[in-house]
């Protein structure tokens, strides 16, 4: 008799020191579906699925896998017991090929040596089962992060997992790569896996999912079939108050010229022909795939990147934005894509990261003062709503979207007039996704001119004034929001790809 | 809802309670209860350990080790690890002793050197050290090799010219001794407030702690070396000059060094190629101990301060009640192993 769960989580919770993460929450997935799992940014999702994996252990509750009781103190047992997880990390030996990392700790033998045929054999056979296009004797370095994740869910695969977690997977994917993605999580499917998906994406969502459980503060608010939901009640759910719009109304209009680009490329001709010019009040969007090179031109305007040529103005004077100390003297401010690589100082604390940019107008006779620099934390920290005890919080104990506010934060004490913001949005939930759009536009209300980088069209179209779409660092156009369509911005993406 | 909200408050307070519970007090500073037994084991066999004398000893020992572990901290601080620290002290030393021997000593290294004030070699041998702490900083910084393998190379560097330095005729590699009156004396010597004597080394130390405390945590290179040692990318997104700030860090350390050697100089009352030789391990393990994370970014004036004395006081402790030089190594091994235990436990137990 086919059981109706294969995994049952019921009544579980979780105590951290001086936080309750999980409280009673339940979890029940169909065999051979994929089952959703949504909510803010600390809600709870992905310490569920570590204590599903024997990473957290659980202080109340139990866990049914196929009709039996199971508790896992470690992901080897869970892997042993068939379930698997696809990291938003994801944890590879980059030196060694993509048959090592497969076979990791359980290489096929012969003899005494590792059967280096047979783990290419049967690691051909996986990858051909799923209509994965990868070498496996590539070095895993060279790969792109979506061919990575393909290997992990390969591995997975490998360990005949009855059930697969994916943990926003999609997050630096290209739509083609999720297209991609998204069959093999259907060939997974056919073959009575279950999949546990954990992603921000709505559209995304409601297309791949069965089912969706949503989460709040720890809690399980509510499972029931994606074919009932809309994105709206979704959103609902998960911030537990109406949102009636997901981006807010822009007041003001765009002015006079702040900065005029001519022509611009990188040194290392990553991109050419760049021009465009950036208005006060002005919200510039960069549309295009990953390689088009948005991020690097970004980099050049700040300095971070060597400019090869062309020229930059700001109100009307060339600047030269050697390295990125010149560019804030010229009013230049960079939030980067990536936060936890080259963003946060992840173990000092929330005031030093937010004053860190700022330390010379603290500086008093040489020396730092430090009421200075509280008042404008704990000012920073109450106009933004950033959730921390105080400015001593350590920054990598807040969730995502309070370490972006709080790099925000940084880059505004500078009083810059023109802000660059490279995927300000990613990884965040849709609440803080909402009170960083209501701070972009208090800004250019203020007259600063603000570019963003952005891989979510609905985002570029619902916050930007006008959208610049690059391809493969090429400029192939620069749209009215207003009036362009995501078909247009497509088109002119993938122009030169 | 009003209630709820109340009742939220309480839980976290009580929640808090529970954080700073006698467990996992115990967990955090298990390091301070292994030495406070060993310290109280110590007493129970030499009740005499305690005397104030020995508290001062403990603190004199102390003080040039203090000032060693502080400039070794910030090089750890920014992700970095200094092994010419002895050698750079060692060369350091030889430099500076010769230009401090009596001036009727038989075997002075310049015969006809004049009597200089203390103040030129001490400044001869911080602008000499500060010169190779720029080189070293600039091999780490530009050339990106690790600091490993450049301060490897560096104090081996260091030794051979050490060693050319002081091995020269007529003497050959002779000790070079005779060192001034008035120098030894700042090794051996105390300021007396009533019947209260300082030492002059406490002092030196502990004035060095005030100007390292205000550094690191007053100015914008302190906190520029942490943003520089907690993630070298986000510094520089910020504008931070990364390469000049290690460039300075290494060669802010290398003065220290040779405040240090002039000190090691007075004590000793004599320098050859050896001196220094080893400090380096002595000052990482203090640091350790005391809190700096290996990894870079975290780090304390305080932490290191105690870490030295920790390590101060086992070595004074086992001689005082007999223990066997050798059986010292023993133990001063354990503690740098538990201290480093302890700390990864911190970084797991959330699980």
């Amino acid at each position: 008799m086919e059981k109706e769960y294969i995994l049952e989580m019921k009544h579980i919770s979780k105590v951290f020191p001086g936080v309750k993460a999980l409280d009673d929450v339940k979890l029940q997935v169909r065999p051979g579906t994929v089952h959703s799992l949504m909510g803010e940014n600390g809600a709870g999702k992905s310490t569920l699925m570590k204590c599903l994996f024997g990473i957290y252990s659980i202080d109340e509750g139990e866990i049914i896998l196929d009709g039996r009781k199971v508790l896992f103190s470690s992901p080897a047992e869970a892997l042993e017991n068939y379930v698997s997880m696809v990291h938003q990390e994801l944890n590879q030996v980059p030196e060694q090929n993509v048959m090592e990392n497969l076979w990791l700790g359980r290489y096929p033998m012969k003899g005494g040596l590792i059967d280096n045929k047979k783990m290419y054999e049967d690691t051909m056979k996986i990858f051909r089962d799923l209509d994965i296009d990868v070498d496996p004797r590539a070095k895993v370095g060279s790969l792109s992060v979506s061919q990575k994740q393909m290997i992990e869910i390969g591995k997975a695969v490998s360990y005949n997992a009855k059930i697969i977690v994916m943990d926003e997977p999609t997050s630096s994917l290209t739509e083609k790569e999720v297209e991609h993605l998204f069959r093999i999580i259907h060939k997974l499917i056919e073959k009575k896996s279950s999949v546990i998906y954990i992603s921000h994406k709505m559209e995304e969502i409601l297309r791949i999912s069965d089912d969706v459980t949503v989460m709040r503060d720890g809690k399980w608010i509510s499972t029931r079939p994606a074919s009932e939901l809309t994105i709206d009640e979704i959103i609902k759910m998960m911030v537990g108050r109406e949102m009636t719009e997901r981006y807010p109304q822009k007041e003001t209009k765009p002015g006079e010229v702040l900065m005029e680009v001519r022509d611009l490329s990188s040194a290392s001709k990553d991109f050419s022909g760049v021009n465009f010019e950036l208005h006060k009040g002005e919200i510039l969007g960069v549309a295009g795939l990953v390689g088009s090179k948005r991020t690097e031109l970004l980099e050049t305007i700040f300095g971070l990147r060597a400019k090869g040529s062309g020229q930059i103005l700001v109100e009307g004077k060339e600047i030269h934005n050697k390295s990125p100390r010149e560019a804030m003297k010229n009013g230049f401010a960079m939030l980067t894509e990536e936060r936890r690589k080259d963003g946060i100082f992840a173990g000092l604390s929330v005031s030093f990261n937010m004053a860190i940019d700022n330390l010379d107008c603290y500086t008093r006779h040489g020396l730092l003062n430090d009421k200075l620099m509280k008042a404008d934390v704990d000012k920073m920290i109450q106009e933004f709503k950033i959730k921390t005890p105080s400015g001593s919080q350590k920054i990598g104990n807040l969730s995502g979207g309070n370490q972006q506010k709080v790099i925000l934060g940084r880059w505004l004490l500078t009083r810059p007039t023109i802000l660059l913001l490279d995927e300000p949005t990613r990884g965040i939930d849709v609440g803080a996704k909402y009170e960083i759009y209501q701070l972009i536009n208090q800004l250019v209300a203020e007259g600063k001119g603000i570019i963003i980088v952005s891989s979510e069209m609905p985002e570029l179209l619902g916050i930007c004034d006008r959208i610049l779409v690059m391809s493969n660092g090429h400029q192939t156009g620069i749209f009215d929001a207003k009036d362009v369509t995501q078909e247009q911005i497509m088109q002119a993406s993938a122009k030169c790809v | 809802m009003r209630l709820k909200m109340e009742e939220n408050k309480v839980d976290k307070v009580l929640n808090r309670f529970k954080k700073i519970s006698l467990k996992t007090l115990m967990v955090d500073k298990a390091i301070y209860v292994v030495l406070f037994a060993l310290l109280v084991v110590i007493v129970v066999i030499q009740p005499k350990f305690l005397s104030f004398g020995n508290f001062k000893n403990i603190f004199a020992q102390s003080a040039t080790r203090i000032i060693i572990a502080l400039a070794a901290g910030m090089i750890l601080v920014i992700q970095g690890v200094d092994l010419s620290t002895g050698r750079m002290i060692g060369l350091a030393a030889v430099v500076s002793a010769s230009l401090m021997q009596q001036v009727d000593y038989a075997y002075r290294m310049y015969p006809n050197l004049v009597d200089l004030p203390i103040i030129v070699p001490i400044l001869v041998v911080m602008l000499l050290c500060g010169i190779l702490g720029v080189i070293s900083g600039i091999v780490v910084s530009i050339f990106k090799v690790p600091p490993f393998i450049a301060t490897l190379g560096m104090s081996l560097i260091l030794y051979g010219m050490s060693s050319i330095y002081f091995d020269r005729p007529p003497y050959g590699a002779q000790p070079i001794g005779g060192i001034k009156r008035s120098v030894t004396s700042i090794a051996t010597g105390s300021i007396g407030i009533g019947s209260f004597q300082i030492p002059y080394l406490i002092l030196i130390a502990l004035a060095v702690c005030v100007i390292m405390w205000v550094i690191w945590n007053k100015t914008k290179f302190g906190k520029y070396m942490f943003a520089v040692g907690g993630n070298p990318e986000a510094a520089k997104v910020s504008g931070v000059n990364v390469v000049s700030t290690q460039i300075k860090i290494y060669a802010l350390a290398a003065v220290l060094y040779a405040l240090a050697a002039v000190l090691e100089v007075a004590r000793i009352g004599s320098a050859s190629n050896t001196t220094g030789n080893g400090y380096e391990m002595d000052a990482v393990a203090a640091c350790v101990v005391g809190g700096v994370s290996l990894s870079g970014g975290t780090g304390s004036v305080g932490g290191i301060v105690i870490g030295v004395l920790i390590f101060t006081v086992i070595n004074y402790g086992l001689a005082f009640i007999g223990v066997n030089m050798y059986w010292q190594y023993v133990v001063k091994g354990l503690i740098i192993m538990l201290a480093v235990i302890i700390d990864m436990r911190k970084n797991i137990k959330r699980k």
